[in-house]
């Protein structure tokens, strides 16, 4: 798939809805198409933070080894969701492990490129800091309600 | 009685359904989960069961110990088994939860005002539960697909502490397997058995397929679930006035006399336990009551 077909699937994923067409436009020249196969892991815990992801298709967990125990899931993603915003907060590192749980497409950016586009282009650079505000305030929200372990108390 | 309506005397069976406890034999008791089961009655006096509505719940009597409300989680349309689940909470709760089949308790009911299954026909819907949330939604569905055609798309969204805490697994299975209706199941803490979603239950809500300028949602959960699912539905686009909540109180009466379940100035056994968010928008966030 060549890179400018890929305007139309950027376009339509929910987190870049209402987008300018520009704006995408330059999204496009860091976009690349990618596959995971279930079981694959598509980065862990301290590896460098250099891409996100716009889930097209299937399932994506996040999880935290325990030694001795394995990974535990502490959330799954899935179409419509984006994966990963470490890419933009030094030092630039992942602090999940994250792993297909079924067959996933997506589109990955890659954030070097995205960093250098914001950092010329500050109108780009606030778009995308507004639409991850909304995805860390989503998380933050849902993390505190798991925390309460809501359904321990009910009748 | 001066103050009841009479078509409060007349859903619940007249005065001796609302005030004495009616006796029905337990013919099957299912454990659900660890802490949660569900019983099967059937009535020793009357062949005809008990009538509902989707939403309504009862007064359940343990002889010698005392009473519990209990929504109703059966099929509405076979009355002649009234189904109600449970968890463990409380001494009549744990009472139940020693009975046999064959053990006799005592019901009062059915009480209040249950899920807009009527007004809603025409939308989509989306239902989303929590925990045992789950139990008062259960008739509500039931009615839902059996006249599946007068709805638009169907979406359940249903959120458990952990897989083993997932009410009625078998038939969410079922429903799974249908075109016509999307199960979304997530869990807050999944293990090495469960490869399905793990977060909360509002973090479905976004991407969940249903039109929300034409949807009815219908909530059941603990308050903190149910006011974070309010937002995230009002976030997607929802009306507040689409949305319907069931409330749970200290239902003692079940008919609005002696005032134990009182919210604000409603209720919860008369005017509820469901009610619109709409109505309810003022004294769900007053700590005070």
């Amino acid at each position: 798939m060549s890179m400018q077909t890929l305007k139309p699937y950027l376009a339509e994923h929910p987190f870049l809805q209402g987008m300018a067409e520009r704006h995408i436009e330059l999204l496009v020249g860091c976009a690349s198409n990618v596959r995971f196969d279930e079981g694959q892991y598509i980065f862990r815990e301290g590896d460098e933070a250099n891409e996100f992801y716009f889930i097209r298709h299937g399932k994506l967990a996040l999880e935290v080894f325990r030694p001795h125990k394995g990974g535990i899931v502490v959330q799954t993603l899935k179409a419509g969701d984006v994966v990963g915003w470490s890419w933009l907060i030094p030092p630039y590192f992942r602090h999940f492990d994250c792993r297909a749980v079924e067959l996933t497409r997506a589109i990955v950016l890659d954030g070097t490129c995205m960093r250098e586009k914001c950092n010329e282009d500050y109108q780009l650079g606030y778009e995308i800091m507004k639409r991850f505000a909304h995805v860390m305030e989503d998380e933050l929200l849902a993390l505190r309600l798991q925390l309460l372990d809501i359904y321990g108390g009910t009748t | 009685m001066a103050g009841l309506p009479e078509k409060d005397l007349v859903d619940t069976g007249g005065i001796s359904g609302m005030i004495a406890p009616r006796p029905f034999v337990i013919r099957r008791i299912e454990r659900d989960t660890a802490d949660t089961f569900t019983l099967r009655l059937k009535s020793g006096s009357d062949r005809n069961g008990l009538h509902f509505e989707p939403g309504q719940f009862n007064m359940l009597y343990v002889f010698g110990v005392g009473e519990v409300p209990l929504s109703i989680s059966g099929d509405p349309a076979k009355p002649q088994f009234l189904v109600h689940t449970t968890r463990v909470v409380g001494p009549v709760t744990g009472a139940l939860h020693r009975l046999k089949t064959g053990d006799m308790v005592g019901i009062r009911g059915p009480f209040g005002k249950g899920w807009p299954v009527d007004e809603a026909e025409g939308n989509d819907i989306v239902v989303i539960a929590g925990g045992i949330g789950l139990a008062p939604l259960r008739p509500a569905l039931y009615h839902l697909l059996a006249h599946r055609k007068k709805y638009g798309r169907i979406v359940l969204l249903y959120g458990a502490r952990t897989p083993a805490d997932i009410l009625y697994r078998r038939e969410l299975e079922k429903w799974r397997a249908r075109f016509d209706l999307e199960v979304e199941v997530t869990v807050d803490r999944g293990d090495e058995s469960w490869w399905g979603n793990v977060g909360v239950v509002t973090t479905l809500v976004p991407r969940s397929p249903f039109d929300p300028l034409n949807a009815v949602a219908l909530i059941c959960g603990p308050e903190v679930m149910m006011r974070f699912a309010v937002m995230a539905l009002r976030k997607k686009g929802m009306n507040i006035d689409d949305i319907y909540v069931s409330m749970e109180r200290n239902m003692k009466c079940g008919v609005g006399l002696c005032g134990h379940c009182q919210f604000g100035p409603k209720f919860v056994c008369k005017n509820g336990p469901v009610f619109s968010y709409e109505t309810l928008k003022n004294l769900f966030n007053k700590r005070e009551i």
